[in-house]
């Protein structure tokens, strides 16, 4: 997965959203619609362009005290309108962790 | 055992004021990311993937019980219940906020720990061997120096602003555990023909994305000039140093560009323009270094007390009891290695729990003392043989003592794409499932020592390049692949690994450090033919042709 921080050109190819990690704990969190932010992938403002993307990354990095570090990531939208991370990095942004903690 | 003096305690607590108005200062919006990120990585704080990380310095590897209590609650009051040790002698918080990072800075400062020197372009944690002042035949204790060169480079403002991150080990030892080979600046103990105590300086180590074993540029630079020395090579580094291209910041690649020779003349040039700048070390100054390292009153024991005697006849104590407990320079007196290498778990970590009953351990039957090694293991530095039976009980039963030290299953590992936000691809998975491949204990005492280094991305925080086998996590079209080599070592004879041939995916990578070690076992010449001695008779051909034949 290469890391969104060498993230240089913004150009789509499907749908994106904007996240980034809340600044007062590090929490992941995504841009919403209204212009704040959420823990929740399906609250997700999704964006179909590039110049929508980079209008909604704008904003995010506008709100510096919100969050930090706000790129662009893709996400793939199933049936029935649910959002899911585009890739593994992103999967594991939003859903945690792949390892088991304790010996098994 | 370090004490900490006035001056360091008030160092440490005006720190952690400093930090929190600037925490406040960030949350207001009055420092913005672009202004606080340079403070908060003088202070350990990283952003990874899911939170904050919160690196914590355990210079030369030694806490106290107290410490490592601290962590514990530090772990379960600010963070998930665990921490994890690192390959340079840290510990990290993964989930750590922000809002709360200076109570939990307040509280480490309470038992004389920080976290400066764990991040940035400055000069990072002085590192040593996790034996040291206990190995026998051991020159003397390296921490002394470790100390003298922590003290003089913390918040030195010409060390602050690096090119880029500097990192410096010290070893005492004829086998080094410290990896000097694989630092910026490698600091080899050792008595001139006059008996005199200096150093072999070696200059330029570092893995990477450009690897490169340290050359020796000195072989000996008297203690008292130690600290002019190092100065000098900073200097150079300093001003020739790239600081135009990241990539090319490190010393390690000022030292190639310029060549050994030429650099160490330039260095030598700039020792002796310097002159006396007041950092030679007079006697009494390293004395009084010395003398506050405490060591403890040990008891006049016997080699062979009957309790040792008698656990022999259990095969299991046995078993531990040779892979991980290790000759102390004291008669009656073992090292013992506590293994974070459990069957299934995320390599280096500890859970608070662990770390609270590690310091009860420590206080019992260590003198209060444990130390950290950069293969992520733990280590009671003074155990009576006699206890050594009771110990392994209470170790067991903490998952604590798996007898893989130096085995198959000994494998170090960065967080990989599970935390990291440099990450390619994940480390803890492919580690985890190889401790269940090699969960045989008599199978991996069979196979002798092999290290497996697995790094999730180029930046090479798992040492892959010097595993024996080692494993780099890269990224092909959004998939996780794994570029293996073998041959590497981080020892004495350090040396870097050779690519076996094309990157496998994450699901094979198993399979193939299966074939390896199987081809292994049936090119080995005797049983003592460890691994990588075999790999450096043969060449990387046979294990290549095993791997790639049917794949």
């Amino acid at each position: 997965m290469t890391s969104p921080l060498e993230q240089k050109k913004i150009r789509i190819t499907g749908p994106s959203v904007v996240t980034a990690n809340r600044t007062w704990d590090g929490a992941v969190v995504y841009r919403t619609a209204d212009r704040g932010w959420s823990t929740a992938l399906a609250d997700a403002a999704i964006v179909g362009t590039s110049d929508d993307a980079r209008a909604l990354l704008a904003e995010g990095v506008a709100d510096d005290v919100g969050a930090v570090g706000a790129y662009i990531a893709p996400v793939e939208v199933k049936e029935g309108g649910v959002v899911k991370p585009g890739n593994l990095r992103e999967h594991i942004r939003s859903k945690g962790l792949t390892i088991d903690l304790l010996p098994a | 055992m370090y004490a900490y003096d006035e001056l360091d305690r008030t160092l440490i607590n005006e720190r952690v004021s400093e930090f929190r108005d600037q925490v406040k200062r960030r949350l207001s919006g009055e420092l913005t990311e672009d202004e606080f990120k340079i403070l908060r990585l003088q202070n350990g704080v990283y952003l990874q993937l899911h939170a904050y990380m919160f690196r914590v310095a355990i210079p030369y590897g030694t806490l106290s019980s107290k410490q490592m209590r601290r962590f514990a609650h530090v772990a379960r009051r600010y963070d998930r219940g665990y921490g994890h040790f690192t390959t340079r002698q840290n510990i990290q918080f993964n989930w750590i906020k922000l809002a709360e990072l200076p109570d939990a800075l307040a509280e480490l400062a309470d038992v004389g720990i920080h976290a400066m020197q764990t991040s940035g372009n400055n000069m990072r944690n002085v590192t040593s061997d996790q034996w040291a002042g206990v190995a026998p035949g051991e020159v003397e204790d390296p921490r002394i120096w470790s100390e003298i060169l922590r003290q003089h480079t913390t918040l030195h403002p010409e060390f602050s602003f690096l090119p880029r991150k500097f990192k410096i080990a010290i070893t005492a030892s004829e086998h080094d555990r410290a990896a000097i080979k694989i630092h910026d600046i490698g600091l080899r103990l050792h008595k001139n023909a006059d008996g005199e105590t200096g150093f072999e300086v070696l200059v330029g180590g570092g893995l990477g994305r450009t690897p490169f074993i340290a050359k020796t540029i000195k072989a000996f630079v008297h203690g008292r000039d130690i600290l002019s020395y190092v100065e000098a090579i900073l200097r150079v580094y300093n001003q020739y140093g790239r600081r135009d291209n990241i990539y090319k910041a490190r010393i390690k690649i000022l030292v190639h560009e310029l060549g050994i020779e030429k650099f160490a003349k330039e260095v030598d040039e700039e020792w002796k323009l310097m002159g006396d700048v007041g950092l030679t070390l007079d006697h009494s100054a390293i004395e009084e270094v010395r003398s506050r390292f405490s060591y403890p009153a040990y008891e006049k024991l016997p080699h062979m007390p009957d309790e040792l005697k008698q656990a022999a006849a259990d095969p299991l104590f046995e078993r531990w009891r040779k892979n991980s407990v290790a000759p102390h320079k004291v008669q009656g007196y073992s090292i013992v290695t506590l293994s974070l290498k459990p069957v299934g778990g995320p390599p280096g970590d500890a859970t608070a729990d662990q770390m609270d009953a590690v310091a009860d351990l420590a206080d019992k039957y260590s003198f209060g003392e444990i130390r950290v090694g950069h293969e992520q293991n733990l280590a009671l530095p003074h155990v009576a043989k006699r206890d050594l039976p009771q110990l392994w009980r209470a170790l067991d039963r903490l998952g604590l003592a798996t007898p893989n030290v130096n085995l198959v299953t000994d494998i170090i590992a960065c967080p990989g794409l599970d935390y990291c936000s440099l990450a390619n691809a994940r480390s803890i998975p492919i580690a985890q499932e190889l401790t269940r491949r090699f969960a045989n204990h008599d199978t991996a005492d069979m196979i002798g020592r092999l290290h497996i280094n697995i790094s999730g991305c180029i930046n090479a925080c798992g040492h892959h390049h010097v595993g024996h086998i080692g494993i780099l996590g890269v990224e092909k079209n959004g998939e996780e692949f794994y570029q293996i080599t073998i041959g590497g070592r981080a020892d004495e004879n350090a040396q870097m690994g050779v690519l076996i041939g094309p990157a496998v995916p994450y699901a094979e990578v198993a399979d193939v450090i299966e074939d390896i070690v199987e081809a292994y076992l049936a090119l080995r010449d005797r049983p003592e033919e460890l691994f990588v001695d075999t790999v450096k008779r043969l060449g990387v051909e046979p294990f290549k042709e095993r791997v790639y034949a049917t794949r």
